[in-house]
């Protein structure tokens, strides 16, 4: 069957626990849309996953809802991430690694990380109005 | 989709404390199953294993709750090993580098087996 792509999915969940597998669900129908193999879509939920979080703790209290959008293309899946938070520094944000993090008062700060790891490309925009996260993974 | 609620059930054996997960490993799962850990080395348990069979989502507050049970064990000389990961499960826990201090088995058999030897 042709695929009727480009296409896109719009979502907006709200800032509430667990609610990142709610995007997980819709991540899961577009990835069999694309025919994305078992794999490469575990590797979009769980990136989608950390995505979701970071978002949830950074717009948290500004605006309760994060923006997310699927963007279907011949060669990628290509998924947008906003919250309307007020923003970080990305490269301020220090690559995690266990052998620091143990004995260390916080143990967490693995997001970024993830889905760099488990994306293909990670792009993150971010300023005083939100952040918007774009990772693609390659079909 | 079975993990949206999460469980626990521990079983115990010879030495080796056995917890089976069921659902989502987010922090409040994570916090329930560190908690159990705590409870059984306050009893004087040293090795602990984690059946994911049930567990195919993860994510990284739930994994860094893990790390804070290794540390704990580390005061003890214990140790903490996984098995019936998902393929996605044991490349976060690899990417997390808590390969680096625990110990990803194939089986159940193989798990107890060698956590028996420790």
């Amino acid at each position: 069957m042709d695929k009727n792509i480009p296409a896109e999915v719009e979502l907006v969940i709200p800032i509430l626990p667990s609610m990142e597998l709610a995007a997980t669900k819709t991540a899961q129908a577009v990835a069999d849309y694309l025919d994305l193999d078992e794999e490469k879509t575990a590797e979009v939920t769980m990136a989608l996953i950390e995505a979701c979080i970071n978002a949830f703790e950074h717009g948290k209290g500004v605006e309760n809802n994060v923006y997310i959008r699927f963007i279907l293309e011949e060669e990628a899946l290509i998924i947008e991430i906003k919250d309307k938070g007020k923003g970080f520094d990305s490269a301020k944000v220090e690559t995690p690694d266990i052998n620091k993090k143990l004995h260390s008062k916080s143990k967490r700060g693995w997001g970024l990380q993830l889905m760099r790891e488990l994306m293909d490309e990670v792009v993150i925009e971010s300023g005083d109005t939100g952040t918007t996260i774009k990772m693609t993974k390659k079909r | 989709m079975s993990d949206d609620k999460f469980s626990l059930s521990v079983d115990e054996k010879s030495d080796v404390v056995i917890l089976k997960t069921n659902g989502y490993i987010n922090n409040i799962a994570g916090e329930q199953i560190a908690d159990t850990c705590y409870l059984k080395i306050d009893e004087g348990k040293k090795k602990f294993l984690l059946d994911l069979e049930k567990s195919s989502i993860v994510n990284s507050i739930g994994v860094s709750i893990i790390i804070e049970i290794i540390e704990r064990l580390q005061e003890v000389d214990g140790h903490i090993g996984y098995y019936n990961l998902a393929p996605i499960v044991a490349k976060t826990f690899k990417i997390m580098g808590l390969v680096q201090y625990s110990t990803i088995y194939e089986s159940e058999e193989e798990a107890v087996s060698d956590m028996e030897k420790k």
